[in-house]
């Protein structure tokens, strides 16, 4: 008699107190698990894509597995670490890397900036030479690669032909040591100035014109005026763009492939097409788990500055 | 005194004079400048006026030293080429086409399907480290595909997905589903998050609240999301060289690459090729040029 009392006294008080909070409640936990529901089916593919391969690679750097040798992978430490970071091969392959990074992406940046600049300034046909500027961009690299293989072709190449008529001197622009990399440089340069320009140019045309007009009223010079007003403000967006080249040209492949496939020697050989020959050639699978282990680091590395300084642009 | 009454007074004199100098001088540096822009669109613009040159040449032309800029004689036998074989029916170079159709196809439908809600909820939603998973999530699209290939391919060894289009169709829907999430978080964050909350004042559902009211106001972000998603796959080669190597499963990229693969190359089939497999991607770029500057920075910067 005395329990259910108690209980239907309880009821009444329990229902009077969770009846208002009742349907938030129940919506902030349907929120939640509609968050979980929609976001895990994405993440779920991330790790079993991108996340576990990796993984995977990371065991492989410490054995001396071999995809074609197949049989159990020995534990072999840091071996396969030791062995990259101390091999003059990889050393070239580094620096190759770096010129053609820093010679590639200077060159954009410069040439795209340029670029933006000269059509900033501008007020009329904006649109169609922005849109004419950016063709080179959206192609493939396979075709970009194709088609200046064909052009720089010594014998009946255009570039060659070209230089012909105005009297000057053939050059092997994809046979010789060294205009092999100048011309990797050179295509690079060609497909990705676009890319900058269009970065910049955004960046140009946000610049506020009461800040133009007010440095014109103070009669500050032209050059005063970009050095001061300009350059501060489009510059975070530049770096940006420059930060996503940086890193773009690190990890790029197919260019390398289709346009020199490394040679003449190894003068074009940067870092990641190394690692394809050592994968896919050579078969050495532990090395080169470790050796693109590596290069994820630097990835790793460089994608956190990027993200950063993104991260920085968007909150001023 | 007497410099502040110069002062005062020169403007009417000199305003009379600099004006015209300066317009002059102006002028002057329009055309450099004008002139400067002209060389450097037709440096960018060449090789591609040279493709579509080389792809419509008789192969006596497309060879010929010096070369032919103007007089040559035109034919459209490279472009029959692409899609006819020699002894007639249909080339391997269409096959790869349809295939990177359905590859590029798929997995871009699959990459919105999970993309889109992801973006919603990463948008809407308190979720634990939201920062740190987007920019996890956008880091996964920087692995170098050269690296993540080596797993992955052994990966795909052991369950069968090697030279089968579903493999490649995985990869590249996990290639860019990190795109999609950062692309469309950007579209949802400009949809205010009010209009789902007078819709569920109204008695609908948070998950009714975005299907009739958010998604309908999306879709136009979602067509040019999946129009740059589609170009990715489209354009996408190291994961197809590797991955594929069958006729019937290659993608065009790798299938126009392996015509330089012999002897003798044809180029001008290479050209006519090129040209049929860029055209698609100037089309749908140009449709969706306003959100260039987004799309081409994976979604991170926004104008």
């Amino acid at each position: 008699m005395s329990d259910p009392a108690p209980s239907t006294i309880d009821r009444p008080g329990q229902v009077a107190s969770a009846t208002p909070p009742a349907p938030g409640r129940s919506r902030r936990l349907s929120d939640r698990g509609l968050a979980v529901a929609f976001i895990s089916p994405a993440l779920l593919l991330l790790l079993a894509m991108s996340v576990f391969p990796l993984l995977w690679a990371l065991y492989l750097s410490f054995t001396d597995y071999s995809a074609t040798r197949g049989g159990p992978a020995n534990f072999v430490g840091f071996g396969n670490y030791t062995a990259i970071l101390t091999s003059a091969q990889v050393h070239l392959r580094a620096l190759t890397t770096v010129i053609y990074v820093v010679g590639a992406v200077g060159l954009q940046t410069v040439l795209g900036f340029t670029i933006a600049y000269l059509i900033s300034r501008r007020t009329h046909g904006r649109g169609l030479l922005t849109t004419l500027f950016l063709v080179p961009m959206m192609l493939s690299p396979v075709v970009v690669g194709l088609f200046w293989r064909f052009m720089l072709d010594a014998q009946f190449g255009v570039v060659n032909s070209m230089l012909g008529s105005l009297g000057l001197g053939q050059v092997e622009w994809l046979t010789r040591q060294r205009t092999a990399l100048i011309s990797l440089i050179v295509v690079d340069t060609w497909q990705w100035t676009p890319f900058i320009m269009l970065i910049a140019l955004a960046g140009l045309t946000a610049v506020p014109k009461y800040l133009y007009e007010a440095a014109s009223i103070d009669r500050a010079s032209e050059w005063f005026r970009f050095r001061t007003i300009t350059l501060p403000l489009v510059w975070p967006l530049l770096l940006i763009a420059v930060l996503f080249r940086a890193i773009e040209a690190f990890r790029l492949f197919d260019l390398v492939y289709i346009l020199t496939s490394g040679g003449p020697g190894v003068s074009t050989e940067t870092l990641s097409f190394h690692v394809y020959k050592v994968a896919f050639l050579g078969f050495n699978t532990g090395t080169a788990s470790a050796y693109g282990i590596l290069m994820v680091l630097v990835v790793i590395v460089l994608t956190q500055l990027y993200l950063r300084y993104l991260n920085k642009l968007k909150e001023d | 005194m007497a410099v502040s009454v110069n002062e005062a007074v020169s403007p009417g004199p000199v305003r009379d004079h600099p004006p015209p100098a300066r317009r002059r001088s102006g002028r002057g540096r329009t055309v450099l400048e004008v002139a400067l822009l002209t060389v450097l669109a037709v440096v960018m613009l060449f090789p591609v006026l040279w493709m579509i040159e080389t792809s419509i040449k008789e192969n006596r032309d497309v060879y010929a030293v010096p070369a032919k800029f103007f007089d040559f004689k035109v034919t459209l036998d490279h472009y029959r080429d692409v899609f006819v074989a020699s002894g007639g029916g249909r080339s391997t170079l269409s096959v790869s086409f349809l295939n990177s159709v359905i590859v590029a196809g798929v997995s871009t439908v699959l990459a919105t399907v999970l993309g889109v809600p992801a973006a919603w909820a990463y948008s809407r939603f308190a979720v634990r480290a939201k920062k740190d998973q987007l920019f996890f999530i956008l880091s996964t699209r920087f692995m170098p595909p050269v690296v993540v290939v080596i797993p992955i391919f052994l990966m795909y060894r052991q369950v069968g997905l090697i030279d089968n289009a579903l493999g490649l169709i995985l990869i590249y829907t996990a290639f860019n589903v990190p795109f999609t999430i950062w692309m469309m978080k950007g579209f949802v964050d400009e949809v205010p998050a009010e209009y789902e909350d007078a819709a569920m004042l109204d008695g609908y559902t948070r998950l009714q609240a975005f299907r009739k009211f958010t998604l309908p106001l999306l879709v136009p972000g979602i067509a040019a999301t999946a129009v740059f998603a589609l170009i990715f796959s489209w354009n996408e080669f190291v994961f197809a060289i590797f991955l594929t190597s069958s006729d019937d499963v290659r993608t065009a990229p790798p299938a126009i690459a392996g015509l330089i693969g012999g002897t003798t190359v044809d180029w001008g089939l290479v050209a006519a090729s090129s040209v049929v497999f860029a055209l698609p991607v100037l089309v749908f770029a140009y449709l969706v040029r306003k959100h260039l500057v987004a799309g081409v920075t994976l979604g991170a910067v926004r104008r």
